[in-house]
């Protein structure tokens, strides 16, 4: 957060602050428009309102205890930052969690990104005047946090994933939940498009809106489906697979209008395709299997063996009272998020607690190229274009 | 996947060491990780030569971070992480900063992106980038005091609580 210089005002232009507290910034973001009528000449965020020093907290914590942490960054993304972390943490220490673990991560993480583009279209149509749509998105997300309680205990902070592998074992009944929702998703996806993608309304207020080329996208380092709908496939789940993406079939959907309208072609695709892939991982999660990895001395020991082995016993006490320490090196973990690439640097100096954790939030990224989106625009348009970077502040901020 | 990679990182390596041996200090390889660790001098000009260069092609940029080392010397490490996506590769670029003197060239022009992470940096860290366009405090206000990601910096803060330092407070007892 700095305070923004304020353009001398011409006779021509003025000055306008929207935000911090403005309905369409999602949160608390500020942006200095500089206006000449209706059109905006120069735009400035300014940002820094919800900071809470979550990377340094994490340097004050055991490597198990920053999980909690990870969850209130992106709080629509929480398993994905989970998923970032744990990734970064088992990378240093260099073990493999099971299969079994590792499609129910693929699966949990593709119902977040269904729910998180749900918020989003809900938000963004609300901005830009479609009540209606606001509605029906969050009734099919309130089934997937359903599904998130099932698993976890929790709707939204879930903490599911811990380092080596999942923190339960995933609940009777959770099949039935898991397809009820899968039968009914594909034909409310439907429904959204019946109420947007030909309304006249929405394609005034998105098509042509918020140009950006490729060349400018990937130069920014745009990442995500603002990248994809400027016409470039760059998706980790593709380009560098983790946590058995590999196994998966799936399409990376792009568009090359690189608007707003474009945006949201690409998302709405992409929900489609996270409803395939979920349908595909549960297929493949077998009924019983471990879903932690044999690492003792990291992963908790199960409670049984507490009971009747002393090591498990030991093991148990050591890692909660003084963690576990990786070897000294550091280690750089990037996957996909519903906003595009999460990544999480990890070093370790050897001791209990890390030595540095960094997040690479993809909306703190993104929104950097707010300003090309906007400028020459109208400021009508800049609330068009600030939902469709699709940022949640406490990413930004963190 | 680890071993492509690890092969990938070795060609990268021999390609810049060919183009130039002065830029590469060490080669760190670690969980199929490279790391190519260079002069602050030679930084800007090795991250052009990776964007430019076809056969690297490293034309995304996407992460810019500091790590300190504190109390060793050289306290500082940049870290830019690179990705070229038509070659499906990843490499860290690491320059390491000594604390007296935390100055060293922006890559903005090489890639405009690394904009706000370097004001990140500076702002976090205190790290000054000759070259860039708009170098402000991004997250915390302009008045703060001190630099909060520095291992010298307390989590808690320099500063107490404020109903223990204002003396008005004191004297009630609170």
């Amino acid at each position: 957060m700095s305070t923004v210089e304020t353009p001398i005002g011409t006779a021509k232009t003025m000055v306008l602050n929207m935000g911090p507290q403005h309905p369409s910034t999602h949160g608390v973001l500020r942006i200095a428009l500089e206006l000449d009528g209706e059109t905006v000449v120069r735009a400035v965020p300014d940002l820094g309102y919800l900071h809470t020093g979550i990377e340094k907290s994490c340097e004050d914590k055991t490597y198990s205890q920053a999980i909690t942490l990870t969850d209130r960054m992106d709080y629509l993304n929480p398993l994905g930052n989970n998923l970032v972390y744990c990734l970064a943490v088992e990378k240093l220490l260099g073990i493999e969690i099971p299969k079994r673990a590792q499609y129910v991560r693929v699966m949990l993480v593709e119902l977040q990104r269904i729910s998180s583009h749900l918020v989003w279209l809900g938000t963004h149509a609300i901005d830009l005047g479609a009540m209606t749509v606001f509605l029906y998105c969050f009734r099919e997300r309130e089934e997937i946090l359903k599904i998130f309680e099932l698993f976890s205990g929790q709707r939204m902070m879930t903490s599911y994933f811990r380092i080596g592998g999942l923190a339960l074992e995933p609940p009777a009944g959770w099949r039935a939940a898991v397809d009820k929702f899968l039968k009914a998703m594909p034909s409310r996806v439907d429904d959204y498009e019946t109420l947007l993608t030909k309304n006249r309304i929405w394609m005034g207020r998105t098509q042509g809106i918020g140009y950006i080329s490729t060349e400018d996208a990937v130069a920014l380092s745009m990442s995500g489906p603002t990248l994809r709908a400027s016409g470039l496939a760059y998706d980790n789940r593709k380009l560098f697979p983790y946590s058995s993406y590999e196994e998966f079939e799936f399409e990376v959907p792009t568009r090359t209008d690189s608007d707003c309208f474009a945006r949201y072609m690409v998302r709405v695709a992409e929900m489609r395709e996270s409803l395939k892939i979920v349908r595909q991982a549960m297929g493949k999660i077998t009924d019983d299997g471990p879903v932690r990895a044999n690492a003792p001395g990291v992963v908790p020991p199960e409670r049984e063996k507490m009971k009747t082995e002393m090591e498990a016993l030991i093991y148990h006490f050591k890692i909660f009272t003084e963690g576990f320490a990786p070897p000294p090196g550091e280690a750089f973990v990037a996957v996909e998020s519903p906003r595009g690439e999460l990544g999480c640097f990890v070093a370790s100096d050897g001791s209990a607690k890390p030595l540095r954790v960094h997040f690479r939030s993809p909306s703190f990224i993104n929104l950097q190229a707010l300003p090309k989106l906007v400028e020459g625009q109208l400021i009508s348009d800049v609330i068009a274009c600030i939902g469709t970077i699709d940022i949640v502040l406490g990413e930004v901020d963190r | 996947m680890s071993e492509k990679t690890s092969q990938n990182a070795n060609v990268v390596v021999e390609h810049l060491r060919a183009w130039k041996s002065k830029a590469i200090e060490e080669v760190i390889e670690f969980r199929g990780e490279t790391t190519v660790v260079v002069p602050r001098e030679w930084l800007q000009e090795t991250a052009m030569r990776c964007l430019q260069d076809r056969e690297l092609a490293f034309n995304f940029l996407t992460d810019a971070t500091c790590l300190d080392r504190f109390p060793m010397e050289p306290r500082f490490e940049v870290n830019y992480h690179l990705v070229s996506i038509p070659r499906r590769d990843r490499l860290r670029l690491k320059t390491k900063l000594s604390g007296a003197d935390p100055v060293m060239d922006s890559l903005v022009p090489v890639w405009p992106g690394a904009g706000w992470l370097e004001r990140e940096i500076f702002d976090l860290f205190g790290i000054r980038f000759t070259g860039h366009p708009d170098l402000r405090r991004i997250l915390l206000p302009d008045d703060w005091e001190g630099y909060p990601l520095r291992r010298d910096f307390p989590t808690q803060g320099f500063r107490d609580v404020p109903s223990t330092y204002i003396p008005a407070f004191r004297k009630q007892g609170l």
